[in-house]
């Protein structure tokens, strides 16, 4: 029997409570990340990538579904075994101007965890803080360092070096380049790529920027209105999306070549998430919409694929009946 | 690289901006000259901290003298100086013949009052309208930066509306008195890429539309390759590079600059 992957999210629900109705924020999504995989989690502003990702760090309560890390389900857990489980995620964040105390120095950020996980004494700690930093090519003069003295790549990497040091199988980083320039962002994805090669550490990564998929994920799952429409090997929907969605996505980025075609608008606005459209959530602003689109909901199909061999890319779309 | 026939309508030479601050001086633009034609959309590119929004600045009389220095030889604003205007007259030039949109939308918008009278008060106080035709051209103006239900943008209050929204509304207000000049500061970088794509092509548009000449500052390669005429490379407080688009892309001239773009395309092709 194969063994469980490292986590498994399984027909997951998130509902914020607003003004006596319930907002879907995430409806019914599944995927798994295998150890040491890299899956990217894309869509714009308010699709409810992050808020997923809040309910997998159990930030959030999810209202229904599973997720499960190493086969036990994570949602149940609780006192000494939640805690060892905590240790084995970690988050990173979007802003590292925010989510780095300013009080506190790069020892004393990157010890916290390891003295609250009581890993070792003090002294051990600070050793193994220091080996953190080097391994996002830091070297030991930054640990008496305070954050303003540091460069937002700097920051990033003192970051993620919090988010390495408690050795976690997982890390979900949620948008961890958007605030950075583009070499440094070349080497924060050098340095995570390097760290799933080495340590084996599997990376949930938020993103809306699409560029960053390419270079880094192996899968990717695309929102829109808290459900995930399309999923699959990221190469392969890069390359052929299925879904109108994540062709709009892809056809709304700005090239860095004035030869390639100019980026097109994807026109409208998301509905609003407390009133969702009839049928597939996306109909308003898709191009292809047919009559069926605005009553019925699309079920998940496999793109390509064979019946004995199916793909793993999926998406829920109506283009795709037989 | 700079038309004598054509006349710039933003013209700097040597531009030094020299910041104080912990006791020390820090001097972030270099000898900086550039010149902006009419009806172009000029980029200005380089990393963070590399002087570009500090240029802005200076250009637009921002920087307190308590915080930094500013020297030029020249700041010309369609054959007039604009450096050292004392503030009263810097005032009545912001807004009118420079304008400026800034990285985040919220931010640059006043909270407490509707976007419907935020954009109304640019063309009562600058262009002397009244009330109820001040309104009708602030319905007009939304409706050029691609809004449909435009009384319901009028009624809204900032935090009622999303990113891409609230950043079109500044576009709106930029652009509400026809500027020569509007300098847009990474206006797209807090936005994501479908509501970046439809931000800058109504700005694009609408300066081609009023002849309004657009420097924009960003660290995207990709909004420099599509949405701009020419480009200045900055690092380090100084241009490295002034190049066409096609020509910034195909044969750089600088190593700084061909190592951005490589970087660029590395992550994105």
């Amino acid at each position: 029997m194969k063994a469980a992957p490292l986590l498994q999210v399984e027909n997951l629900y998130v509902r914020h409570p607003v003004r006596g109705q319930y907002l879907e924020a995430v409806q019914d999504v599944s995927f798994e990340i295998p150890e040491a995989g890299i899956v990217a989690l894309v869509g714009e502003s308010g699709s409810g990538k992050t808020t997923l990702a809040q309910a997998i760090l159990r930030l959030q309560p999810a209202a229904s579904g599973q997720v499960k890390l190493n086969g036990e389900n994570l949602l149940a857990m609780s006192g000494p075994r939640l805690r060892e489980a905590r240790r084995s995620i970690q988050a990173v964040f979007q802003d590292p101007f925010s989510s780095l105390s300013p009080r506190r120095t790069v020892l004393q950020t990157l010890t916290e965890p390891l003295l609250h996980f009581r890993v070792a004494g003090r002294r051990k700690c600070e050793q193994m803080a220091a080996e953190a930093l080097q391994a996002v090519d830091m070297d030991e003069s930054y640990l008496q360092r305070y954050p303003h003295e540091l460069s937002g790549g700097q920051r990033q990497r003192v970051a993620l070096a919090r988010g390495l040091v408690t050795e976690p199988a997982l890390i979900i980083a949620d948008e961890p380049l958007s605030a950075l320039d583009v070499p440094v962002q070349a080497r924060i994805v050098e340095l995570i790529r390097s760290l799933r090669k080495e340590r084996k550490i599997a990376f949930l990564v938020v993103s809306h920027d699409l560029s960053v998929v390419r270079r880094l994920a192996d899968h990717v799952a695309v929102m829109y209105m808290g459900r995930i429409v399309e999923y699959g090997p990221a190469q392969q929907v890069l390359a052929q999306a299925a879904h109108p969605y994540t062709q709009a996505l892809l056809k709304a980025v700005a090239l860095p070549d004035p030869k390639q075609p100019p980026p097109r608008v994807l026109d409208g606005e998301p509905p609003s998430p407390l009133t969702p459209p009839s049928g597939c959530v996306f109909h308003k602003r898709c191009r292809d919409a047919l009559e069926r689109c605005r009553h019925q909901q699309p079920p998940e199909r496999s793109v390509s694929g064979s019946e004995s061999r199916p793909s793993q890319h999926r998406v829920k779309c109506h283009l795709w009946d037989d | 690289m700079t038309d004598p026939t054509r006349q710039a309508v933003l013209s700097v030479r040597d531009l030094d901006v020299v910041m104080h601050g912990n006791g020390q001086a820090s001097r972030v633009v270099r000898k900086l000259c550039f010149d902006l034609q009419a009806g172009e959309v000029l980029a200005l590119v380089g990393e963070s901290g590399c002087g570009k929004s500090k240029t802005a600045e200076a250009i637009m009389g921002l920087i307190p003298q308590r915080s930094g220095t500013v020297s030029a030889a020249r700041i010309e604003l369609a054959g007039s100086t604009i450096h050292g205007l004392p503030e009263a007259a810097m005032r009545r030039i912001r807004g009118r013949e420079i304008s400026m949109v800034f990285q985040e939308p919220l931010t640059a918008l006043d909270p407490v009052f509707t976007c419907g009278s935020q954009l109304a008060v640019l063309f009562r106080r600058h262009r002397g309208q009244g009330r109820s035709e001040a309104r009708a051209s602030s319905e007009r103006m939304l409706q050029q930066v691609g809004f449909a239900d435009v009384k319901r943008v009028m009624r809204s209050y900032p935090h009622q509306l999303s990113g891409g929204m609230r950043q079109r509304v500044i576009v709106a207000m930029a652009m509400a008195c026809r500027p020569q000049v509007l300098i847009a500061d990474e206006p797209t970088t807090a936005l994501d890429v479908t509501t970046q794509a439809q931000v800058l092509q109504k700005l694009t548009r609408l300066g081609r539309d009023a002849g309004t000449a657009i420097l924009l500052i960003t660290h995207d390669l990709g909004i420099v390759a599509q949405y701009c005429d020419r480009a200045l490379v900055m690092h380090d407080g100084r241009i490295v590079e002034e190049s066409d688009i096609g020509q910034l892309f195909s044969a750089p001239v600088s190593d700084y600059t061909r190592e951005l773009v490589a970087a660029a395309q590395g992550v994105s092709l």
